[in-house]
């Protein structure tokens, strides 16, 4: 699956702007990344598994709360950041 | 104490926005600026690990993103990524687990265990690694002590920017032998004698003004506190509520804030030791008063420094500025190398880097137009 990185993720990613990762579910996909670009989950997902203040997940275009949602193949991931303050 | 042999000598300047090392010339006038290194990053802390001298670990975090600790095995030239950052534990069901913020506090562990480290987090929590900062664990002694809930998680109480745990001080003669002090409503300084197992608070003799109760075993504020490496029983507090000093094993609290002048007060953030004579300490006072402007007072910096253990204190401000500076050095950005005369340093939150090589006695501006300073650390590093 395709994944979209936000700019102050990508020091992970060796500077793509999207990578692929895989999962049946968002957190499946997440781990697989991290695995991949080791250190990339806990910056935007913390200890309790809650996804941090600032950061978003959208899977096709739609806003998801949950890390157990279900992913399909060819879904997209979108990870989005807010950037705030001075 | 051991001298450790000359080496370059570095000012580490973690600052909200990077870090900065300011490395120095033979004579300690002149220091380099080499930075920014991790340009945008919140970095709290910077240290140099004094077992190896090369070994660099810094507790970083942006804006929006989680909590990390970076480490250098190579005195800064190449950095990488802690594969496990200090987190409390996940919790068990029914249970609220807590999210570390940021990384506050860094302490190189004993010099009996090389390569271990503790760290302070917000909200306050304590972590291990044994293996240079690669991985951390959670402190179970600490953070899931009976007690802690009545010491910590007062998130709305703490200080501006959350609750933390912070001054991390290890006996010399007992690695086991701990301490660590808390800024917040259950806070204080708090002992181990078990390697962290078990905890006591150890708040006789501090008086809080600003709760109903003026001397409660927890609910304190000490801001930075400091064991003597030569004398560890030996400690030093600069609190929310005045500079105390407490010899063990006594085990009470004595306001030597008492003897600075009443009309600059002995309110501050951070203490420093001399390395090599218990009885010499620096603080930099600051405006508590009113709503707590956290400044110099009268917009007149001064570091105050004493000779005999806090019985009285002398003013030192040749160099600092006159007048309509309003300065504010935060707990960790006041330091001391080793040398003789010893060199004492402090950074400002609005981005100056000031130094003395001659115990305080003369200042001069190492460094300026920085971002916001939260620590000035000294490094000795290999020659």
């Amino acid at each position: 699956m395709k994944v979209w990185i936000p700019q102050p993720l990508r020091s992970y990613t060796q500077q793509q702007t999207h990578v692929v990762a895989d999962g049946a579910t968002l957190a499946e996909l997440l781990a697989d990344l991290d695995r991949r670009y080791p250190g990339i989950r806990f910056r935007m997902i913390d200890e309790q598994d809650g996804v941090r203040t600032h950061m978003r997940l959208f899977v096709n275009r739609e806003p998801v709360a949950s890390l157990a949602t279900p992913l399909r193949d060819g879904d997209e991931v979108h990870i989005f950041q807010a950037l705030s303050g001075g | 104490m051991t001298q450790p042999a000359p080496g370059p000598l570095a000012l580490l300047v973690a600052t909200r926005k990077g870090v900065w090392m300011l490395r120095s010339d033979a004579a300690r006038r002149h220091f380099d600026p080499d930075g920014p290194h991790f340009l945008g990053h919140v970095i709290h802390h910077a240290v140099l690990d004094p077992r190896d001298r090369r070994t660099l670990l810094i507790a970083a975090r942006t804006g929006h993103l989680g909590p990390t600790v970076f480490r250098s095995v190579d005195a800064g030239k190449r950095w990488q990524e802690a594969s496990s950052p200090p987190a409390f534990r996940k919790a068990k069901a029914g249970e609220t687990g807590r999210v570390v913020d940021h990384v506050f506090w860094l302490e190189p562990a004993h010099a009996s265990e090389p390569g271990c480290w503790y760290a302070g987090t917000s909200p306050e929590g304590l972590f291990r690694s044994e293996d240079g900062g690669d991985t951390w664990a959670p402190v179970a002694g600490f953070n899931d002590h009976p007690r802690n809930a009545e010491w910590t998680k007062k998130e709305d109480l703490g200080t501006p920017d959350g609750p933390i745990l912070h001054s991390i001080q290890i006996d010399p003669r007992n690695s086991r032998h701990l301490y660590i002090s808390m800024s917040g409503i259950g806070g204080g300084v708090f002992e181990s004698s078990d390697g962290g197992g078990d905890w006591k608070p150890m708040n006789a003799g501090c008086v809080v003004n600003f709760g109903p109760n003026p001397e409660p075993e927890v609910g304190h504020d000490p801001h930075c506190m400091r064991l003597h490496p030569l004398e560890p029983d030996l400690l030093y507090q600069q609190n929310h509520c005045g500079i105390y000093r407490m010899r063990r094993p006594e085990a009470r609290w004595v306001r030597i804030g008492d003897n600075m002048p009443k009309d600059v007060g002995d309110i501050g953030f951070p203490i420093e030791l001399h390395p090599r004579d218990p009885r010499t300490a620096w603080v930099f006072p600051m405006d508590g008063t009113d709503v707590w402007p956290r400044t110099s007072p009268d917009g007149k910096p001064a570091v105050y420094v004493t000779r005999d253990a806090g019985e009285s204190w002398q003013r030192q401000d040749r160099g600092l500025p006159r007048e309509q500076a309003w300065f504010t050095v935060r707990r960790q950005a006041m330091a001391v190398d080793a040398r003789d005369p010893v060199g004492v340093y402090f950074g400002t939150t609005s981005g100056e880097v000031w130094g003395s090589a001659s115990e305080g006695s003369e200042w001069s501006c190492l460094a300026r137009h920085l971002p916001l300073i939260h620590s000035v650390e000294t490094a000795e590093f290999a020659p």
